[in-house]
């Protein structure tokens, strides 16, 4: 062991941050809280409706779908890929809930999730084992997803309504301290994957994934493997939020979830998420999620304004976050270069 | 030496769709001991370290790791099983810190399974100090320079008690004294009974790190053996391919003889050219008419000098002139300006537009000329590409037929043809004759050689030796992005390009 001489000691001369760089990931990880802060601010001065319990409770609920869809996709994007079937696989996991409830509230529970979950496994054996691209994979098990949709329900002729009474319809409905039971199942698995993608090695190596998929492969990571469970997780999650959505309205609705996926690619990207893969938070995903959301409620309070300008004001966001994280890469990309 | 090998491989082969990459191959490297891997481009180095750590399988051969044989399926198998591998393109996660870098796969985990950040920053910091890099280990990797990128890709290889770390080009982007230090973690490996697979084609590094070294050629083992028992103009002989019987005859010559040349304005000098790591004062001079070849091994620096001529790879110092006149560095506009006009080295993807006409792919650079008020004169284009067609003897049906039709050698001429429009006073010659056919060849030799004498000046890069020098009036040979040697005259042959680039003489 030769101690290393004082010549060959200093081969990593220091280059700080610059400013820019430092306000640039600032705006990345945080911009989305912050815009989220000023808006609650601002609706809070401006409408005596908004800043209510009430209110509050209603975001809260509306939230909480989406969220547990996107937390899914949160871990999808992060590894590079997309996942475009939630939408439709949140809609099957309601209408499936709604049929299993017949046999009894675990079949109503278990039955979405399994099949769902089959779907995500499938998206995920494909892309990570067949290596095909999970934009098409993805967009073939969204029709795929819809059509069995259609099927099972007649082309959507039947509605099936979910005994009130029923276990599962009580988990949609009830509620735990004034707070619904999907809010606090939301809160929970956020906390879990908060855990799961910043301090376990899975959550490590989904983001060694995403930032280079073969520098991953070359270190030894079982990338296929985690490929496929993030496909398989995504599954799960939005099947479970179809589940919940149903038994909070005590409906299988066959309609819901168009664009559903797009919703939650929004709330993600919004967050902070690189959409390329390799860095993001799962507790930006939530801050865009509940950013969306409260577009959407300030619309409504506005009242006059057509409820569709929802949709402008968040292709607005999204399309202001998109261009930051094109500038923030560029600026990455200039460092590199000049190394 | 009788010490069991690590990691034995015989008589490997792969095979790709229509290349041979490997034939009847065998490597044995025995613990605590450096071996280098040397070969020309397409030798079969790269493969042969991806079927050592399981990223391709082997059609035929077998390999032992530890006395028993092996098979590894995928990386993951050959680094659980301890081969440590750095690639030659820094495999790292940029946007992950210089800690989870090092430890990806194997983090340490606190009692409830949760990663330690702490205990992974102290200990990546304590790794890398004893290896003398001093750096804030919380920092994406994608902030830290070339260096230090591949000094932490070194350190993880090393770091994880492998009993065989390869190494491919570790010293590409490293400064003289990272890869003294780069060096020391060699040795320290070495010491602790690993074996080192060296790839390099820097013969300076060879000599001071390697114990033993295989040459590979042509995807075939044409030696093996002790490194000190070979010179460095037999290693270089054996790598190319050459008679060194007939290289030795000639004896040495003395490279500093620069004959005074005819006093005419030369049509290009370049002066000093310097770009990071790669270019280190490099001169060029071309007068008109006169055809340099630039000679050197791959990586050598050729490509990089014609890139920096055309203004296509930043210079961090030296100065272009053409015909007297200083062009502005980094910019191909300003180059093509001047009259320097570059044929580049991979002709489908730089090059021809398949899917265009012959015609519409000679006139495209020539079409800001050739319009008038944003329309161009069919008349005028015909006129120009009818004069290329002939003068260049293009064989195409017509001037419309698609260039992803013609050979190889006939795409190569509608790129001269588009390049000769514009007029140029510097041809650069990147690869001109790589992948058409020999007939074709000749022609194109032939051509550029008409051309010269037609008062071009020209820049020649062959990777085929014979090309150089049946083609070059005089040829400027590279090593390690430094000029070694210039060759004139009668000193133009293929024995003097071949002990040059072995020999070198002293560095500028």
């Amino acid at each position: 062991m030769t101690a290393v001489t004082e010549k060959t000691a200093v081969v990593a001369a220091d280059k700080g941050m610059t400013k820019r760089e430092w306000i640039a990931g600032l705006v990345q990880r945080r911009g989305s809280l912050v815009v989220l802060a000023l808006i609650v601010i601002v609706s809070t001065v401006a409408f005596d409706s908004f800043a209510t319990v009430d209110n509050a409770r209603n975001i809260a609920m509306q939230s909480s779908f989406l969220a547990i869809v996107a937390l899914g996709m949160t871990f999808v994007i992060i590894s590079g890929g997309i996942d475009l079937s939630v939408g439709s696989v949140y809609a099957l996991g309601g209408v499936l809930a709604a049929l299993g409830i017949q046999w009894g509230s675990l079949t109503g529970i278990l039955l979405p999730l399994v099949v769902c979950g089959g779907i995500g496994m499938l998206n995920g054996a494909l892309v990570a084992y067949g290596r095909l691209a999970p934009f098409i994979v993805t967009l073939a098990t969204l029709l795929g997803a819809r059509g069995l949709l259609l099927a099972i329900t007649d082309e959507g002729s039947n509605t099936r309504v979910m005994p009130r009474d029923a276990l599962l319809t009580q988990l949609g409905q009830g509620t735990l301290l004034g707070v619904g039971y999907p809010v606090w199942i939301a809160v929970v698995l956020f906390a879990v994957g908060a855990v799961m993608l910043q301090r376990t090695r899975f959550g490590h190596s989904v983001l060694a994934i995403g930032g280079s998929v073969e520098a991953a492969r070359l270190m030894g990571l079982p990338v296929a493997r985690r490929t496929m469970w993030l496909y398989t997780g995504s599954g799960l999650l939005a099947g479970l939020a179809g589940a919940l959505a149903a038994a909070y309205s005590a409906s299988g609705v066959t309609i819901v979830g168009v664009g559903f996926e797009l919703d939650a690619i929004a709330a993600v990207v919004i967050g902070g998420t690189l959409l390329t893969g390799g860095a993001g938070t799962v507790g930006g995903t939530l801050a865009g999620v509940l950013l969306l959301m409260v577009i959407q409620n300030v619309i409504n309070q506005i009242g006059t304004l057509s409820s569709h300008y929802q949709s402008v004001v968040s292709g607005a966001f999204l399309a202001a976050v998109v261009a930051i994280q094109a500038y923030l890469s560029r600026a990455h990309l200039g460092r590199e270069r000049g190394t | 030496m009788t010490a069991e090998a690590v990691l034995d491989a015989r008589g490997i082969g792969k095979r790709f769709p229509g290349v041979v990459a490997l034939s009847e191959v065998d490597l044995t490297l025995p613990p605590g001991e450096v071996h280098a891997l040397v070969g020309e481009n397409g030798a079969g180095k790269s493969t042969l370290i991806k079927v050592l750590t399981g990223v391709y399988a082997p059609d035929s051969g077998e390999l032992s790791y530890r006395g028993s044989p092996v098979r590894f399926s995928r990386p993951l198998d050959a680094q659980e099983a301890g081969i440590s591998t750095v690639y030659q393109e820094i495999n790292l996660v940029p946007l992950m810190s210089v800690a989870s870098n090092l430890f990806l796969g194997r983090e340490p985990r606190n009692r409830f399974g949760l990663l330690d950040f702490r205990a992974m920053n102290t200990a990546a910091a304590k790794l890398l100090e004893s290896y003398g890099v001093h750096v804030d280990v919380t920092r994406p990797l994608r902030t830290l320079g070339a260096g230090v990128r591949q000094m932490v890709a070194v350190a993880r290889a090393a770091a994880s008690h492998a009993r065989v770390v390869i190494l491919d080009e570790p010293t590409s982007s490293l400064e003289p004294r990272e890869v003294d230090t780069l060096f020391e973690i060699i040795n320290r490996v070495r010491a602790e009974g690993a074996a080192v697979l060296y790839v390099s084609h820097r013969l300076d590094e060879l000599y001071r790190i390697c114990d033993t070294v295989t040459v590979l050629r042509d995807g075939r083992k044409v030696h093996n053996g002790p490194l000190k028992e070979l010179s460095r103009l037999q290693l270089v002989a054996l790598m190319l391919g050459r008679d060194l019987e007939q290289i030795q005859r000639e004896g040495t010559t003395k490279f500093d003889s620069a004959p005074a040349e005819a006093l005419e304005t030369p049509v290009l000098a370049a002066r000093g050219l310097t770009s990071q790591h790669r270019l280190h004062g490099v001169d060029v001079t071309v007068r008109p008419g006169e055809i340099v070849g630039l000679g050197g091994l791959l990586g050598a620096g050729r490509s990089e000098t014609v890139r920096a001529i055309a203004g296509s790879l930043p210079v961090d110092s030296g100065a272009v002139t053409v015909a007297g006149k200083p062009v502005r560095s980094g910019s191909v506009a300003a180059a093509m300006r001047a009259g320097v006009v570059m044929l580049p080295e991979d002709r489908k993807s730089d090059g021809v537009l398949p899917d265009l006409s012959v015609r519409e792919n000679i006139v495209l650079a020539a079409l800001p000329r050739l319009s008038a008020g944003g329309l161009v004169s069919r008349r005028r284009q015909d006129a120009i590409v009818d004069t290329f067609m002939k003068r260049l003897r293009i064989k195409a049906s017509s001037p419309d037929q698609k260039v992803g039709e013609l050979s190889g050698g006939n795409q190569q001429k509608v790129l001269l043809a588009r390049l000769l429009c514009r007029e140029p006073k510097v041809l650069l010659l990147d690869e001109p004759t790589r992948g058409i056919d020999v007939g074709a060849k000749a022609e194109v030799q032939a051509l550029v050689g008409e051309l010269a004498a037609e008062g071009l000046g020209v820049v020649l890069i062959s990777s085929e030796f014979e090309e150089v020098v049946e083609g070059s009036d005089s040829i400027v040979v590279l090593r390690e992005g430094r000029v070694v040697a210039e060759l004139r005259g009668a000193d133009v042959t293929e024995q003097k390009l071949i002990a040059a680039l072995a020999d070198g003489g002293g560095h500028g």
